[in-house]
C-alpha cells in the first residue's frame, strides 16, 4: 500500500544550523533515503524550496488570483515528502521514524487513495 | 458475550500450563507454534485477544475512540451501555466505532501484535485506555453515582487479561494499582451518598481479598526493577491499604514514594498529590505553602480537587474564612453528586 510521508519542520532549524550541522543532517537524510531504497519502500520523494518561493494560485468566479506564499501560515512548513510503498501503517510509522525531521518537525502520514481506473 | 470471555480466560490457563520450551523450539525453528503442539486453539485465542486489544488502542486512533473501539470489541459492550457510561449519545460513540473502523481499514491498521520495538510505545496507550475506563467507573467525571462498578470491572478484567497474555511490569503496576483503588470501593460513600475521605472511611469495610490480590501484582511488578508510574502509585495504595488506621499510615514512605513519581511524571496533579501528603507528615502550613504555589502557577485553577485540597489544610489551621472560600470554589467546580454533598455538609460544619 502506499503512503505519502509530508515532512514538516521549521525552515528555522535548518538555517539557524552551522554549516557542519547542515551539512551532517543532509548526510542523514541521504543515509535514509538509500535506507529506505534498499528496502524497498521507496517511491520517490523530494525537498522543497523555502516557503518564501511558494505561490498560491486559486481561481474564484472565473478570475485567476495568484498571492505570494504558502496556502496556509504555519510554524512548521511543508518542506518535502516521500511516497513510499509500506505493508500497513505500522511498516509506514517505522519509516516515518526514522525521517531526520521526526526528531526536529513531524512527519504527516497519508494512504493514498488508489481509484481503479479503466485500462 | 461473557461466556465467550471465561471461555478465553479458560483457555488462557491452559495455556499458561503449556510447555515453554516447545514455544521456544517452534520459535527457533522459526515455524509457528500451531504447527508444534496440539494448544493449537489456546495459541490462536491468546494472539487473538492481545492482538485486538492493541489494535483498538491504536496510538493513529483518537483517545476517544480507542476508549469506544476498546469497550465494543474488546468488553462487549453494547453502544448504548458506553453511551450511558460516558454520559454521551449512543449515536455518538457508534459514529466514532465506524471513522475509527473506516480508518482501521483505509490507512490500513494492522490486526497485529506490535513488534519489540514498538511495544513501549504501544503498551502506554493500552495502559492509559484501561486506567482512563477504570477511573470512569471509579469517580464518574460527572453525574450522580460516584462509581459505576460496572465499568471499573470491565477494566480489571482487561487488566487481569493483559497480565494473563504479556509479562510486562506496568501491566501488573496497573493491575495492582486498579485492585487496590476498588478495594476501597464500599468505604468511599456513606448510605445517604455522600464522599467519605481516605481518612474517615470504615477499614473493616475493605476488600481484603482485592488488597491481597492488589499486593501480589504490586510485588510482581516491583520485582521486576523496571518501575513506572502505575507501579508507583500502586505502591503508595498498598500503603494505605496496610494502615490499620488512618493515624498509622507512613506519610514518610508516601512523600518519598511521591518524591520518585514526581521524576517519571511533574504533573501538577501528581505534585498536588505530594503536596497533600506532605500535609498529613509536616503538618497542614507546611502543606498549605505547597499547595498555594501550585495554585498560583494558574494550571489547577479549574481543578475542584486543588481547591478542596487548600480547605482541607486550611480548616486544620483553623482559617475558617479561607476554609469556606475554597470549599466553596470546589463545589461550584465539581459536577459529582457525592462530592457536592460532601463539600456542602463541610461548609455547613464551618459556619
Amino acid at each position: 500500500m502506499r503512503y505519502l510521508c509530508v515532512i514538516y519542520d521549521g525552515e528555522q532549524t535548518m538555517a539557524g544550523m552551522s554549516k557542519e550541522e547542515g551539512e551532517a543532517f543532509m548526510g542523514e537524510y541521504f543515509a535514509f533515503t538509500d535506507g529506505i531504497k534498499k528496502s524497498g519502500h521507496y517511491i520517490g520523494g523530494e525537498a522543497l524550496q523555502p516557503v518564501a518561493t511558494a505561490t498560491s494560485v486559486r481561481i474564484r468566479n472565473g478570475k485567476l488570483s495568484t498571492t505570494a506564499g504558502p496556502f496556509a501560515e504555519t510554524k512548521e512548513q511543508l518542506g518535502g515528502y516521500y511516497l513510499i510503498n509500506a505493508r500497513d501503517l505500522n511498516d509506514a510509522i517505522q519509516v516515518a521514524a526514522k525521517t531526520p525531521s521526526a526528531r526536529t518537525g513531524a512527519v504527516e502520514i497519508r494512504p493514498i487513495v488508489e481509484f481503479d481506473m479503466p485500462a | 458475550m461473557s461466556t465467550g470471555r471465561f471461555k478465553a480466560i479458560d483457555v488462557l490457563r491452559r495455556r499458561a500450563r503449556f510447555d515453554r520450551a516447545a514455544a521456544a523450539l517452534a520459535k527457533s525453528l522459526d515455524v509457528t507454534a500451531s504447527s508444534a503442539e496440539a494448544d493449537v486453539d489456546a495459541e490462536e485465542v491468546e494472539d487473538d485477544r492481545l492482538r485486538l486489544i492493541f489494535t483498538c488502542c491504536h496510538p493513529a486512533l483518537s483517545g476517544d475512540a480507542q476508549l469506544a473501539l476498546t469497550l465494543r470489541e474488546v468488553c462487549g459492550l453494547t453502544t448504548e451501555e458506553i453511551g450511558h457510561a460516558f454520559l454521551t449519545d449512543p449515536r455518538t460513540i457508534a459514529q466514532r466505532i465506524v471513522r475509527a473502523k473506516g480508518k482501521i481499514r483505509d490507512a490500513r491498521i494492522p490486526y497485529q501484535m506490535p513488534s519489540r520495538t514498538e511495544l513501549p510505545d504501544r503498551l502506554d496507550t493500552v495502559l492509559r485506555v484501561i486506567y482512563l475506563v477504570f477511573n470512569e467507573g471509579y469517580s464518574a467525571s460527572s453525574g450522580e453515582a460516584l462509581t459505576r462498578q460496572g465499568l471499573s470491572g470491565e477494566a480489571i478484567r482487561l487488566g487481569r487479561l493483559l497480565v494473563e497474555l504479556l509479562a510486562e511490569p506496568e501491566a501488573s503496576g496497573l493491575l495492582a494499582l486498579m485492585l487496590l483503588q476498588e478495594s476501597r470501593r464500599a468505604a468511599r460513600t456513606s448510605e445517604d451518598g455522600v464522599l467519605i475521605l481516605l481518612a474517615d472511611q470504615d477499614r473493616s469495610r475493605w476488600d481484603r481479598a482485592l488488597i491481597a490480590e492488589g499486593a501480589t501484582r504490586l510485588e510482581q511488578a516491583l520485582a521486576s526493577r523496571r518501575i513506572g508510574p502505575y507501579t508507583l502509585q500502586a505502591a503508595i495504595g498498598a500503603a494505605h491499604a496496610h494502615a490499620d488506621t488512618a493515624e498509622a499510615t507512613d506519610w514518610q514512605t508516601i512523600v518519598a514514594l511521591y518524591d520518585i513519581m514526581l521524576r517519571l511524571d511533574a504533573s501538577p496533579v501528581m505534585q498536588l498529590n505530594r503536596a497533600a501528603a506532605v500535609s498529613m507528615r509536616d503538618g497542614p502550613a507546611e502543606g498549605l505553602v505547597l499547595i498555594e504555589t501550585l495554585l498560583a502557577a494558574g494550571e489547577l485553577d479549574d481543578y475542584h480537587l486543588a481547591h478542596s485540597a487548600r480547605a482541607d489544610v486550611c480548616r486544620r489551621l483553623g482559617r475558617t474564612a479561607d476554609a469556606r472560600a475554597s470549599y466553596a470554589r470546589a463545589l461550584a467546580l465539581t459536577r459529582q453528586g457525592p462530592e457536592r454533598r460532601f463539600l456542602e455538609r463541610r461548609l455547613a460544619e464551618l459556619i
